[in-house]
């Protein structure tokens, strides 16, 4: 009986590839649920809003709208996969993006402007990075310290807004790139380009792999790994992407404003830890975080077209997080309990 | 390794210690806690600095400033918590920071075909893209090995690697130990199990308080021997102590305690005990042989698979230390400094903290506080007689007075001593056993663990003896003389001990 | 004397005589209309709602906790509060204000209790549990005043940040209770000793049958009633409801003034008297950084300095690096070890 037999081993077989799958990939899971959830937020608002929602012109706009927010989501996602947290990121973005709009103002060139505040970025990063490696202070103190001393920076290059007139930078913003109803902007593209190197780095570097490694063993200079170059190398990349959210942002809004990215860290947060990074480090991916910011920008963009205030974008995020939270927490649990 | 001598502030952790491993062997070090074992890994593996002597590789004299270069100098270790990291794939773990690249970036299939030949290599087959922490322990271990292999080691480092394993994978663990023996690798086997000692080494080489007792060839060493050189025969004026092992006890009433079947998956064989009231049972055996996994479960400090316990005759629940608290049950643990004392608190503090976690939030009167602590205090003879020092400036000996004193405070029924005379020096050891001694004469019942054996001899009327996790066997300590329970411990009761 | 409120109380007269002797009038109190004025009765009122949102993030920081959410529970608090005042017919009647601030304190209460329970109910680590508060509390604030600032007059109400009471501000009066209340609640009862206990060493409590489950949730709850109350004090002295910029970064100045008081991040031993010093050094640092004419919005990055300064200071490694210093200037003059002395990483 041919046809009995083939579909019993095809049972088999998709059986055993269910679990070869889980296996080799479980890290990925809370990755797959949040792909799921943007599918369902996406059928969900399409129904709700009457087929308003899912149109070319709207999901261009989302990843306008949160570029900024994609390449800090990138450098978190370095920094919690070897279990630590950047608070800083937010004033960083402000800092550099006042600093540049300044530097701008005074007639520095792009090519001096540009790279000067990604180094900014990058030395608070190295202060943070080396506050925790070298004097012990917890990652979350040390990057509380980055915070003030970033916000702080923001307003000692300028107490109020500066406007930017340059056109290389609001050309950055304003041009559309179009394929037919779809379009992207530079800015777009800029942060694409950070999240496909971020995870090209996770996936083929060894840097990339004793990141994963810290994380997952804090012992893990036992091994032969160079813990402190790798600890104190993602709070860089962290200051980095803050440098370049500062850029992208300025560009964005035209101008540049020390009160910009005030408790944006814990959204980039709450994307990265939705996105299935865990916040235990060690498991996690860029393309993750990549979900998890088009998670956050669907929400804000659904309650605001359901008239709804803003604030209740920060109360969904917030039990969403918490959600994620409690379930890492169980799972964890269980495979503790396991072992 | 010669002459290796490490000092620590205040302690002479190595005392011109040598050790010789050479290749195509299995070679064991041997001692209990506190001989040094851990401290001349340490110093192999670059962990620890040394005071004096030398470290050769190969013939080539090294100086270990830091982990890199033990592994530089072809040192690899497998420890007993698995070093590796849960989170990243089998093959991943074998080859990280070695991962073969092309064309700048990491080749995965490289990566997991040199992982699969490695590990065929010792025998095991499995998915090298699975995650680890799907794996078994003893997989594990063996992943742990292979990624040695890969680092290309001369010298492999077996810390303490079947503490987690079950019979049959210490037996695939052998087979692999064996294996790279015979090909020409030198494995250095630290472990406490006897059994497992006798069936894998070579050459045993006896460390005990810092200092080297001998090197030996495993097949010309009886057990009784070793186990002799291990523990030592101690010279000690506490023969003055009158023996409370003669004492007899009335042993059919209810007990004061009943454990049957206790035990925990991976950590104890289920185990049965009785204790009556003003008992003094003694638990002997070497280090490991889960002396003090069988008093945390009876204590709920950790939670038992199986089994069930009664107190006075009534079943009890016993998964918290408050509910052993509620009945009158009392532990003082074996890491007086991690479990028992409070060391930021003061004396006083320390002492009172059993009987006002019991009260609750309302203060135990300040006249009342003061009087518990100098009866307490005086009973024992704490010195310096300050109770408002902090505790943790104390030596070690008045740590564990202070421990006892919070224990005697609550009024307990059940005292469990987890090697309360570890680390002290022989005046305070005599003090505590006389105390001990006179308060089972009032009644207190008393489980008493010691790694010295005639301390425990002297004490219990009855000995438990334990061995590889599981009770072994119970000896009348009026019939039993210290060769005879060495004997006991070592040949699994196949000895001259009735 | 090597006295643990040394070095703060030390550093606070320091600051004190480098800005009296900077601007005379610092020091200088004046009296009018049965009130006292002057730059430290400043001091006093300004530095309340730290002071309270301090008392409880050292209680919680003693348990090996920490709690990030004390600036959005102010958020909360000063909304719900004023939220029922706009709402009732009367803003000027004292029932209503003491209902308002009554259901307010309820409230943070409330969140304060979440917070405990995540922590140590469902054992979530303190720094992630808060934050999950953190980030939704000013959400919430918002959706209480309806997205806006609400603004009130209510004489009952701005009262209690600018009212005099006995010669002194109230506020000054409020900060003087909650020390009270809390060096009370925690010495004299056994409180204090088991908190201590279970920071020290939970293990070593667990074993010895201290309620360490009970002690961290309370000391969350706690935690959020004193930013309760904080964020009343705020509300009144703008006499509005903004939920953005209520307690904005007072978690990290409260956790600099713990730290400055002597209180370990760590847990454990714990200073009430040492974290008032704290906040009184922080304030006036802020208005010392006032007065030399530097915009407020720049002061974190003095505070973000001193931040690092002393977590350097308190630094095990360094603590390492300088004993080993010592060790090795005490063994040249020995001639003890017949090799160097290496260290190892």
């Amino acid at each position: 009986m041919t046809n009995l037999e083939s579909v019993g081993s095809t049972r088999r077989d998709f059986g055993e590839y269910y679990h070869t799958f889980l296996s080799r990939h479980s890290s990925l899971l809370p990755t797959l649920a949040a792909v799921a959830i943007l599918i369902l937020l996406f059928i969900g608002a399409e129904i709700f809003l009457r087929g308003d929602f899912i149109s070319p012109r709207n999901i261009s706009a989302l990843l306008l709208d949160n570029a900024f927010l994609l390449i800090l989501a990138v450098g978190m996602t370095f920094v919690i996969l070897t279990a630590g947290i950047d608070l800083a990121v937010g004033s960083v973005m402000a800092f550099t993006g006042i600093w540049l709009a300044k530097l701008l103002e005074a007639g520095t060139s792009l090519a001096i402007a540009i790279p000067a505040i990604i180094l900014g970025g990058a030395l608070i990063g190295l202060l943070i990075g080396a506050l925790v490696q070298f004097f012990d202070v917890q990652p979350f103190i040390a990057s509380l310290a980055g915070l003030f001393l970033a916000r702080g920076l923001a307003f000692v290059v300028s107490l109020s807004s500066i406007k930017v007139e340059t056109p290389a930078v609001l050309w950055l913003q304003s041009t559309r790139i179009r394929f037919g109803d779809w379009y992207i902007t530079p800015t777009g593209i800029l942060a694409l380009v950070v999240v496909f190197a971020g995870a090209y780095v996770m996936q083929y570097t060894r840097f990339g792999r004793t990141t994963y490694a810290v994380g997952g063993n804090e012992q893990a200079a036992l091994m032969g790994l160079k813990v402190a170059r790798t600890t104190v190398a993602v709070y860089v990349i962290s200051g980095v992407c803050g440098g370049l959210a500062g850029l992208v942002l300025t560009a964005y809004s035209g101008a540049g404003y020390p009160r910009n990215g005030v408790g944006t860290e814990l959204d980039v947060i709450a994307a990265v830890v939705i996105g299935g990074t865990l916040l235990s480090g060690g498991r996690g991916y860029v393309l993750g975080s990549l979900v998890g910011v088009f998670v956050y920008g669907t929400i804000k963009t659904i309650i605001s077209f359901m008239g709804a205030e803003q604030s209740w974008t920060q109360i969904v995020i917030g039990a969403l997080l918490l959600l994620f939270i409690v379930v890492q927490r169980a799972i964890v649990a269980r495979s503790d309990r396991r072992s | 390794m010669r002459g290796i001598t490490i000092r620590f502030p205040g302690v002479l952790a190595l005392d011109n210690v040598d050790f010789f491993l050479h290749p195509g062997e299995v070679h064991s070090l041997m001692g209990e806690n506190g001989a040094g074992k851990s401290t001349l890994v340490k110093a192999l593996t670059g962990v620890y600095a040394i005071d004096s002597g030398s470290i050769d590789v190969t013939g080539s004299s090294r100086v270990f400033r830091s982990t890199f270069d033990a592994e530089a100098a072809g040192i690899s270790t497998v420890y007993q918590e698995i070093n590796l990291c849960a989170n990243l794939s089998v093959g991943e773990n074998v080859m990280l920071g070695h991962e073969p690249r092309k064309g700048g970036r990491i080749d995965w299939k490289a990566v997991h075909r040199m992982a699969a030949e490695h590990l065929e290599g010792l025998g095991i087959s499995i998915d090298t893209r699975s995650m680890l922490s799907n794996h078994s322990i003893a997989i594990q271990q063996l992943v742990a090995i292979s990624r040695a292999m890969v680092l290309d080691a001369k010298v492999l480092i077996l810390d303490e690697p079947t503490s987690s394993l079950d019979r049959g994978e210490v037996e695939q663990l052998f087979t692999v130990i064996r294996d790279l023996r015979n090909k020409g690798a030198a494995i250095f086997f630290v472990s406490h199990f006897l059994d497992q000692v006798y069936e894998i080494s070579d050459r045993i080489t006896v460390l005990r308080n810092g200092k080297l007792v001998g090197e030996y060839l495993a097949k010309d060493l009886p057990r009784e021997d070793l186990v002799t050189k291990m523990i030592g025969h101690e010279l000690d004026d506490l023969a003055a102590i009158s023996s409370t092992a003669a004492r007899l006890i009335d042993r059919t009433e209810t007990p004061i305690l009943k454990v049957t079947d206790v035990g925990r998956r991976g950590v104890l064989d289920p185990a049965d005990l009785d204790v009556f009231d003003g008992e003094i049972v003694g638990i002997a055996g070497l280090l490991g042989s889960g002396r003090t996994e069988l008093v945390r479960l009876l204590y709920g400090a950790d939670r038992a698979d199986s089994g069930h316990i009664e107190v006075g005759g009534t079943p009890a629940k016993m998964t918290s230390p408050r509910h052993a608290i509620d009945h009158h049950i009392a532990f003082s643990s074996e890491d007086r400094r991690a479990e028992g004392i409070v060391s930021d608190l003061t004396v006083a503090e320390n002492i009172v903290l059993g009987i006002q976690a019991r009260k609750g939030f309302r203060k135990i009167r300040r006249a009342k506080q003061e009087s518990v602590v100098s009866e307490y205090m005086a009973a024992l003879d704490v010195r310096p007689a300050d109770p408002n020092m902090i505790a943790g400036n104390l030596s070690g000996g008045n740590q564990q007075k202070v421990l006892i004193a919070r224990w005697l405070a609550t009024a307990p029924e059940l005292l469990i001593l987890d090697e309360p005379t570890r680390g002290i020096d022989v005046g305070t050891k005599a003090d505590l056993q006389r105390k001990v001694a006179e308060l089972s004469e009032k009644g207190l019942s008393v489980i008493f663990i010691s790694s010295e054996l005639e301390e425990v001899l002297r004490l219990a009327q009855r000995v438990v003896v334990m061995r590889d996790r599981k009770c072994i066997g119970e000896l009348d300590s009026r019939k039993v003389n210290l060769d005879g329970l060495i004997d006991f411990i070592a040949n699994e009761g196949k000895g001259s001990a009735a | 004397m090597k006295h643990r409120l040394f070095w703060p109380v030390a550093a606070l007269v320091s600051l004190i005589l480098i800005n009296t002797v900077a601007r005379p009038q610092f020091a200088s109190i004046t009296i009018q209309d049965d009130r006292f004025y002057g730059a430290l009765i400043d001091i006093l009122r300004n530095s309340a709602p730290l002071m309270l949102v301090s008392l409880g993030m050292t209680v919680v920081i003693a348990t090996r906790g920490i709690d990030l959410s004390v600036g959005a529970v102010m958020a909360v608090s000063g909304a719900a509060a004023l939220t029922i005042i706009d709402n009732s017919g009367d803003a000027n009647n004292l029932g209503t204000v003491m209902v308002a601030v009554v259901v307010a304190l309820l409230v943070s209460l409330l969140l304060g209790v979440w917070n405990g329970f995540l922590v140590s109910a469902l054992g979530i680590q303190p720094i992630i549990a808060t934050l999950v508060l953190m980030l939704a509390g000013r959400g919430v604030a918002l959706l209480i005043t309806g997205g806006f600032i609400t603004t009130v007059n209510s004489t009952p109400f701005e009262f209690i940040a600018t009212g005099y009471m006995v010669l002194l501000p109230f506020a000054f009066f409020i900060s003087v209770a909650a020390i009270t209340a809390v060096a009370l609640t925690e010495r004299r009862t056994a409180l204090g000793v088991l908190t201590e206990a279970v920071g020290i060493n939970p293990e070593a409590s667990r074993l010895a049958g201290v309620r360490s489950r009970g002690i961290i949730w309370s000391a969350y709850a706690a935690s959020a009633v004193l930013s309760g109350v904080a964020g009343i004090i705020y509300a009144s002295n703008i006499r509005a409801a903004d939920a953005n910029a209520a307690g904005q970064f007072i978690e990290l100045y409260a956790i600099l003034a713990v730290v400055l008081g002597g209180t370990s991040l760590m847990g454990g031993k714990f200073s009430i008297a040492g974290t008032v010093v704290g906040v009184l050094i922080i304030q006036t640092l802020d208005s010392t950084i006032l007065f030399l004419g530097v915009p407020s919005a720049q002061s974190p990055v003095f505070f973000a300095i001193v931040v690092i300064v002393v977590v350097i200071i308190q630094s095990p490694r360094l603590h390492r690096v300088v004993r080993n210093l010592v060790h090795v200037a005490r063994s040249r003059g020995t001639s003890e070890s017949t090799n160097d002395v290496e260290v190892a990483g």
